[in-house]
């Protein structure tokens, strides 16, 4: 017999319960604390705080352990209390020749001014699972220190551009659109879109990237530079009307150099696909930067024909918290729509038999 | 404005936000039917559950209203349940699960049968604002279309539906021209309530909020669902009697109740039905 479905509230309370125990796990076993995935769980910090487009490793950590580790339910966590947030103003932009560096690699010469440095990299690991790990509290060798080092390294770009051989970007004082505060509108200008790209998912930036590599609105793409590390923030309070450093993120940085646009009038060039993300994110920035140059495509006057190069679909499936809304928004109940379409169906069905029996 | 959750404002938004969708309001009002771009917040509800008419509401919402949410016309659905909760921890409102108390009704997919009055608002939640988007997924182009008010593609793909099928294949989300003059989504209620929205006397909003757009009908506004001559519009019915109340002419849940083809007609309004099981009771009583 029917049972009126009653009881929801209940059932969404003792979910709720439950989920909170799941989280925990096996209460025998320490807790995780906060600073301990601040930690140690640096990367997936780094990619929250990307992604929720906040920087704040205390509050990417917590929602990491909030959401057992769900980096897409962590990012929407950080993402919604971001919102409630007061907004005194925009920062000055960063200079990230001035970047205090961690990692600094070009692809594009041997040697260059500020040198390679490697730093903290998986690169050129072997990844053969580490047992020693699983063994807690074993003691761990400090890293060798270098002297850091000095002064304001170029970026590779920038030596390019002094030679005529890269397109130089045309400064632009007007104020950048802000997603979070305006909707998306085409044409998007390429500050909004690469603010779209920069808290896009990372998949999607990998895949789409790796699609232009493969063919689909390919340029030729070399590292320029990629570089990683620390700047400082000033802010220029109207009332003070001079800067003052508000303190520091973490960022990295990917340059890529494309071949070049040019004609019998315009002597050939370099192009840039820019690549720029809260915290340590080679990966994201590498694919942002790909995405970048292949949606110039229209401004450089190439072919539109690939996805990458498709400024809709790109900007538009990048964001993972409205993408993840909406795929899973799936499960909420249909019925009301499915019980009209399984009305019409038999309706359909009915006369078309009763046209095959005429 | 405090809250009952301390540190945030009445109904969770900030004042300056609830103006700014308040603008968007004004402006969809204005036009009826038009798509009005906002600048969506990120909710502490996923995108595509409502965050939209969630804005809507609180953006309207004051601390006199009495709210009904409802998710496929009943009040107890777990999402129903969840925003109606949010606004309680949040606004403190009042909630209730009878349409005839309600100054705002927070929908997904159903109109309530019970007709809605001048003093109140019905806010509609939107996956999808744009009714052209299934035949042209690009947004610059669609607003050209609306601009134009060229909606062949519409006409097309309905006459294409009687070509193959011998009928209209929209069941429910089945587009609207309001005024005369915009094509609109009705968000995705069955069509059989397409005919509740024509000359409403209540304002009608619909908020998308991963899409971003909000728009309106004012009250008393044509609705008038696409439709041929020769293949009038029809409201799509199961045609059975609710089991619980008896109503023949309210929209129907289908229930299975065994493996073997067993099965049951319930009203989807849950609280229409109670009302008629109650009075019905009463009668018998008496």
């Amino acid at each position: 017999m029917y049972v009126a479905v009653k009881g929801g509230g209940r059932a969404i309370s003792a979910a709720h319960a439950w989920l909170d125990e799941t989280r925990r796990g096996d209460p025998s076993l320490p807790e995780l604390g906060v600073a301990q995935i601040e930690q140690q769980m640096g990367l997936a910090v780094d990619r929250v705080m990307a992604e929720g487009s906040c920087h704040d490793r205390f509050l990417a950590a917590l929602a990491i352990k909030q959401s057992k580790g769900d980096l897409i339910e962590a990012a929407f966590l950080l993402r919604a209390y971001r919102t409630t947030l007061v907004r005194f103003g925009a920062s000055d932009p960063i200079e990230t020749a001035a970047m205090r560096l961690r990692r600094r690699i070009s692809a594009t010469y041997k040697d260059l001014p500020g040198g390679q440095v490697l730093g903290p990299t998986f690169d050129y690991t072997h990844r053969l699972l580490d047992f020693a790990l699983a063994a807690e509290g074993a003691p761990r060798e400090a890293a060798p220190e270098a002297g850091a080092p000095v002064g304001e390294v170029p970026r590779v770009t920038e030596l390019l551009a002094r030679e005529g051989l890269m397109q130089r970007e045309v400064p632009d004082d007007a104020e950048p659109g802000d997603l979070t505060r305006q909707p998306l509108a085409f044409p998007a200008a390429r500050p909004v879109r690469l603010q779209n790209l920069a808290r896009g998912d990372e998949g999607f930036l990998l895949a789409l990237g790796y699609s232009t590599q493969r063919g689909y609105g390919g340029n030729h793409p070399f590292v320029g530079e990629i570089r990683v590390g620390h700047v400082a923030v000033d802010f220029t309070p109207p009332e003070l009307g001079f800067a003052i450093d508000i303190g520091d993120i973490a960022i990295t940085e990917c340059q890529m150099v494309n071949q070049f646009a040019g004609s019998r009038t315009e002597p050939a060039q370099f192009t840039r696909g820019y690549g720029l993300v809260f915290g340590h994110g080679e990966r994201r920035a590498m694919g942002m930067a790909l995405v970048d140059r292949a949606l110039r495509a229209q401004e450089l006057g190439e072919d539109v024909t690939a996805p990458a190069q498709d400024a809709e679909f790109v900007l538009y499936h990048s964001d993972n918290i409205e993408a993840t809304g909406f795929v899973e928004h799936l499960k909420l109940p249909h019925y009301v729509d499915f019980q009209s379409e399984l009305e019409n169906l038999r309706t359909i069905r009915r006369s078309a038999m009763q046209d095959l029996a005429e | 404005m405090t809250a009952p959750e301390t540190g945030y404002t009445f109904a969770y938004l900030d004042d300056a936000t609830k103006r700014m969708i308040r603008r968007a309001i004004l402006k969809a009002v204005a036009i009826p039917g038009h798509q009005i771009p906002f600048g969506a917040r990120e909710m502490p509800l996923p995108y595509g559950w409502g965050t939209g008419g969630i804005q809507v509401t609180a953006s309207i919402l004051g601390p006199d209203d009495v709210l009904k949410v409802i998710d496929q016309g009943s009040d107890d659905t777990t999402n129903a349940i969840s925003i109606r909760r949010f606004f309680t921890r949040v606004a403190g409102v009042a909630t209730t699960e009878r349409t005839a108390d309600a100054t705002i009704v927070q929908t997904r997919h159903r109109i309530p049968e019970r007709a809605l009055r001048e003093d109140q608002v019905i806010v509609y939640q939107v996956p999808q604002p744009e009714p052209l988007s299934k035949l042209e997924p690009r947004r610059a182009e669609t607003e050209r279309l609306h601009a134009l008010a060229d909606y062949g593609l519409m006409h097309v793909r309905l006459y294409e539906d009687i070509a193959r099928l011998g009928h209209i294949a929209k069941a429910y989300d089945y587009p609207v021209m309001v005024n005369g003059r915009y094509l609109m989504s009705p968000s995705p209620i069955p069509a059989f309530d397409n005919p509740k929205m024509d000359r409403m006397p209540a304002l009608q909003l619909f908020g998308a909020g991963r899409e971003k757009r909000i728009y309106a009908i004012p009250p008393y506004t044509s609705v008038r669902s696409l439709d041929f001559e020769d293949h009038p519009f029809r409201p799509i019915r199961a045609p059975h009697a609710c089991e619980l109340c008896g109503s023949t002419d309210s929209y129907l849940d289908e229930v299975l109740t065994d493996d073997a083809g067993g099965r049951m007609f319930v009203c989807s309004d849950t609280d229409y039905c109670g009302e008629r099981q109650a009075g019905a009771n009463k009668a018998a009583a008496e």
